[in-house]
């Protein structure tokens, strides 16, 4: 559905993105990350066919962006950041003008609008000001009009940008349904909703792609990130060496201390799980254990290895 | 053909979304009244020997509103869109650029008629109630609004050129009514030295507004004016489209 090859885009004297490959088959739904400035909105811009290209060639339902242009448009729906409206027209006037410019009209206008409304459940405002709305709303009329032709391709630039937990569920939920339809790219900065909606992600950073894959493969591979909390009563000893010898252990964090127990965090070799290890030398030790859990590494443990790298 | 009426559509509603139409209306309104009202009684009291369209068309309220209309109508055309973002949701529509820029263009050109019809009435009025006659000939009135139209494409352009330069709607403005303003006082240069000499004479001519209307508003209708503002808007429209695509993909 999306294909990127050789990517780049330079602005005076800086490079937004350099060299991006990357592909979005039919009926996936990807995200799209990284830090801010990482690139990614160029790279919707670039997608959108908002801008060209420095060098490079993208193309989207086999259609090149940039000499293709106007068949490339009719396939992509696409709600920019800000999602822009003209604030002074009213909701369903607004959708009759966007349906009328993508080529929609007559019965089928009718017909279009009534769904979107229905689907980002807008019928109760379908009269009012674009203006008077909250940002909920304009979010939803943004991506009402992103749907109007129903187009084979959604690309979404942070499509929950502002909203409320409640509205970030419902607008979670609208996406996953129109996954069954639809193919989907879409940036976001809160990682448990990728993990949640999205089959693939492409993280990108300064410019570059540092992943692509399935959420499940990046994280892991990242179990290293994950770590492992320990909790015990090592009384007059000295528990901290005794913790480094244990098999797996790479680096163990002296955590709070508490009234005679003290907190251990330890960040563990790649697959390696040595809770085992670490409850048997409690025992041995006859250090009282309170706590012994590990914390599977998420989304946002990869997104801060990649992306942070030398920053922080 | 129905994507652009579409598009045309939305640039004139959106005139009249916004206060500054009416105000610009009202003052209008209240320009050319007055400055209708001045004609008719210079000529009641005998001191002129021109018509009531000459006079109309050839006094300073006319000139001063005149030029300072284009400036309110154009600046926000293409500033707003680049400064509210939704030009990226225009722009990602299957739309072409020539089909936004002349729909901004006709947008305005629409507004600038509207504002203008008004004063026609006038002339109605006049001769029903006066029983008079407020040009010698028809001619005057057709070349009259056919100058009025001409100038005002040629003027609107160069507003469209500006306001597609700028996120800033005041500073489209500002450079509207600069560029129109030499283009304007250019033409008045004639009258400040005499000894100029013939060849720039001409030259001036060939721009100066003020001249043309005293033409047209005796009903002359001299086909290089013509030729002039239709080429001028033409080229003016050309540079916006080239600039249009230059701030979205400039490197």
């Amino acid at each position: 559905m999306i294909k990127v090859e050789h990517l780049t885009k330079r602005y005076a004297g800086f490079t937004a993105i350099e060299d991006l490959n990357f592909e979005v088959e039919k009926g996936e739904i990807v995200g799209f990350l990284g830090p801010n400035g990482a690139g990614k909105s160029t790279t919707m811009r670039i997608l959108s066919s908002y801008m060209p290209p420095t060098s490079g060639r993208a193309s989207i339902a086999g259609y090149d962006l940039f000499h293709q242009s106007m068949e490339a448009r009719r396939h992509l729906g696409y709600m920019p950041e800000s999602v822009p409206l003209y604030t002074e027209m009213r909701v369903e006037e607004y959708l009759r003008y966007r349906a009328s410019i993508k080529e929609i009209t007559g019965r089928r206008q009718r017909e279009r609008i009534g769904d979107v409304l229905a689907l980002c459940s807008l019928q109760e405002v379908e009269h009012r000001i674009i203006g008077t709305l909250s940002k909920g709303y304009r979010q939803r009329v943004g991506l009402a009009d992103a749907l109007l032709h129903s187009p084979d391709l959604l690309i979404l630039d942070e499509p929950t940008a502002g909203l409320d937990p409640n509205q970030i569920r419902q607008v979670r939920e609208l996406i996953r349904n129109l996954g069954r339809h639809h193919t989907i790219l879409l940036s976001t900065h809160i990682l448990p909703e990728v993990e949640m909606t999205c089959q693939r992600v492409v993280i990108i950073n300064r410019g570059h792609i540092e992943a692509a894959d399935t959420p499940e493969n990046l994280v892991n591979q990242m179990q290293a990130a994950g770590g492992i909390t320990l909790e015990i009563k090592p009384g007059e000893e000295e528990a901290l060496a005794f913790l480094k010898t244990v098999p797996g252990v790479r680096e163990v964090v002296t955590g709070p201390k508490e009234a005679g127990w003290e907190a251990y965090t330890l960040r563990t070799d790649a697959g390696a799980d040595p809770r085992e290890e670490l409850w048997r030398l409690a025992s041995d030790r006859r250090w009282p254990v309170r706590e012994l859990s590990r914390r599977r590494a998420t989304l946002e443990d990869v997104f801060v290895e990649l992306t942070c790298g030398d920053e922080i | 053909m129905f994507k652009f009426l579409t598009l045309l559509q939305r640039e004139i509603k959106s005139y009249f979304y916004a206060p500054t139409a009416y105000i610009v209306l009202c003052f209008f309104l209240i320009l050319t009244g007055f400055n209708f009202h001045m004609g008719v009684t210079l000529l009641t009291q005998g001191r002129s020997e021109v018509t009531v369209v000459e006079a109309f068309f050839n006094s300073v309220p006319f000139w001063i509103g005149f030029i300072i209309i284009f400036p309110p109508i154009t600046m926000r055309l293409f500033s707003e869109e680049f400064k509210m973002g939704t030009m990226e949701t225009l722009m990602t529509a299957p739309v072409r650029d020539w089909q936004v820029v002349l729909s901004k263009f006709g947008g305005a050109l629409f507004f600038y008629v509207i504002v203008w019809l008004p004063s026609f009435l006038y002339f109605v009025i006049f001769e029903r109630i006066a029983g008079a006659e407020a040009a010698h000939a028809a001619g005057a009135y057709f070349g009259s609004y056919l100058l009025l139209l001409l100038v005002g494409c040629f003027f609107l352009s160069i507003g469209c050129f500006a306001s597609v330069l700028t996120q800033n709607q005041i500073v489209a403005a500002v450079m509207t009514f600069s560029v129109i303003s030499l283009f304007f006082f250019g033409g008045l240069v004639t009258f400040f030295s005499p000894n100029l000499s013939p060849m720039l004479r001409e030259m001036v001519g060939y721009v100066s507004t003020i001249e043309h209307m005293s033409e047209f508003s005796k009903g002359i209708i001299d086909s290089r004016r013509i030729v002039f503002y239709g080429s001028a808007t033409l080229f003016m429209l050309l540079l916006t489209h080239q600039a249009f695509q230059y701030r979205r993909w400039k490197p």
